[in-house]
């Protein structure tokens, strides 16, 4: 029992710092759909 | 047995999805001819056209029909050289407005975009809507089917068989059958997958039957919540799958005690219990089926977590084309130049079709594991099984357990 509920601990854990690992590295949805730069003409 | 009985199931259901998909999969455009030429519809004469598209091509595309003029259509993108400007179609460079549509279907107009990535210049997707009509027909409604036809026959095989009770009389004695690690590295990929099942099926499902229930508003909010989930928490399950992987393949290489498990049903219909290691044969195939089914699931899904970065059909299907087994199984050539969506959409069916058939192995899996079996739940509860049960499960693994107990420690000297 004791190691199905740190299964699940660990799952939550894992998730969340998934989460704010791959947003740290750049990795969100919003910065690898977006530009960082201004309009760029003759691009 | 049971194990046995859903994984052939699984197998044959996996079977009939990609059966399933190669009818609906459109015949790519190299073998679109040939299947033109076989298919009962009568040829379009495209005379009248000098062999161009016709209102009939059109009418059937619209109707979401098959065509064979798109060889002819992706190069008939009006003239290269630019034309005056005073010359008729000179503000379009030589190029009608049908002509730079084509381009655009047939990603070969020069498109240049402020957004960054490697599908942003791909502006009209060909496949798409044979994608969605494929995600929104026969793969919702066969994985749905997939799913309740193994809860009904899981629930057919408890009332006609009842639960499988331990034979011979309780010893009372528990031997530990599975580590603290391994109980946590179980439970890790089992409380993984299902939230990946259920947070799976409401983003595919959810369109269909939750949307008319709690509206769009509603909706959107859990699958927000849910998409996060998924996400996020894949990676705890693709941990656990190398745990698992590493503490139990030494013990899951089949041998000759599964020809001798097997061939008695696993004891299940009477005729006493065949003999077993740490792991019966139908177990075996539980543990394969997750390596095998779960890694590639966790490929595809790492191919849909990172979009456009990780693409894996187009190679994957000029290498089964090289092979020449498409074409002798029926499927004719397979696609192997794809646009990044189609890409994606390959991996996202795919995605779905291979965790389907996981769903309904581990449906049977949770079903053994608890309500179907008296003492198995233990093994992965507290660790500890009824000795009897153990005996009559994994006879000769409580063997093991028990020589290796009596084996004097190592460092121990032997009394004179």
């Amino acid at each position: 029992m004791k190691a199905m509920l740190l299964g699940f601990v660990a799952i939550a854990v894992i998730a969340v710092g998934a989460d704010y690992t791959l947003d740290q590295m750049g990795w969100s949805a919003a910065e690898q759909g977006a530009s960082p730069s201004n309009v760029r003409l003759g691009d | 047995m049971r194990d046995i009985r859903h994984f052939i199931l699984g197998c044959i259901m996996a079977v009939l999805a990609v059966v399933g998909l190669s009818v609906w999969m459109p015949p790519s455009e190299a073998n679109a001819q040939e299947a033109g030429s076989v298919a009962a519809e009568p040829e379009i004469d495209r005379s009248a056209t000098g062999g161009a598209t016709t209102l009939e091509d059109i009418m059937r595309r619209q109707q979401g029909l098959q065509t064979d003029d798109n060889a002819t259509r992706s190069t008939n993108l009006g003239s290269a050289e630019g034309a005056g400007i005073t010359d008729q179609l000179g503000t379009l460079g030589g190029a009608s407005d049908p002509d730079l549509w084509r381009g655009m279907r047939f990603n070969a107009a020069d498109v240049t975009t402020q957004v960054r990535g490697p599908a942003a210049e791909v502006l009209i997707q060909d496949r798409g809507m044979w994608w969605l009509q494929f995600r929104e027909g026969p793969l919702l409604t066969y994985g749905g089917y997939l799913l309740l036809g193994t809860l009904g026959a899981l629930l057919l095989f408890f009332l006609l068989r009842g639960r499988v009770m331990i034979d011979g009389p309780k010893t009372g004695r528990r031997i530990e059958r599975f580590k603290h690690v391994e109980r946590f590295g179980h439970w890790l990929l089992a409380g993984s997958f299902i939230l990946l099942g259920i947070t799976g099926l409401v983003s595919l499902m959810g369109r269909k039957f939750m949307i008319p229930v709690m509206g769009h508003e509603s909706y959107a909010l859990i699958a927000g919540v849910s998409k996060w989930i998924h996400n996020n928490v894949s990676w705890a399950f693709m941990l656990a799958l190398v745990m698992i992987f590493v503490m139990w393949v030494v013990h899951n290489f089949p041998d000759k005690t599964d020809l001798k498990w097997l061939a008695k049903g696993g004891g299940l219909f009477g005729g006493g219990h065949p003999p077993a290691k740490k792991f019966n044969a139908g177990q075996k195939m539980i543990f394969w089926s997750v390596i095998v089914l779960g890694g590639s699931i966790s490929v595809s899904g790492l191919s849909l977590l990172f979009p456009f970065e990780l693409p894996l059909f187009a190679k994957t299907f000029a290498i089964l084309n090289s092979t020449g087994l498409p074409e002798m199984l029926g499927f004719g050539i397979l696609p192997e130049t794809m646009t990044p969506h189609e890409e994606m959409q390959y991996a996202q069916l795919w995605h779905a079709i291979v965790s389907f058939v996981l769903m309904a192995i581990i449906l049977a899996h949770i079903y053994i594991g608890s309500v179907g079996m008296e003492g198995a739940y233990d093994a992965m509860g507290s660790g500890m099984v009824e000795e009897q049960w153990a005996k009559e499960h994994h006879s000769l693994w409580v063997e093991e357990v028990k020589q290796r107990d009596n084996k004097a420690p190592s460092g121990a000297t032997p009394a004179e």
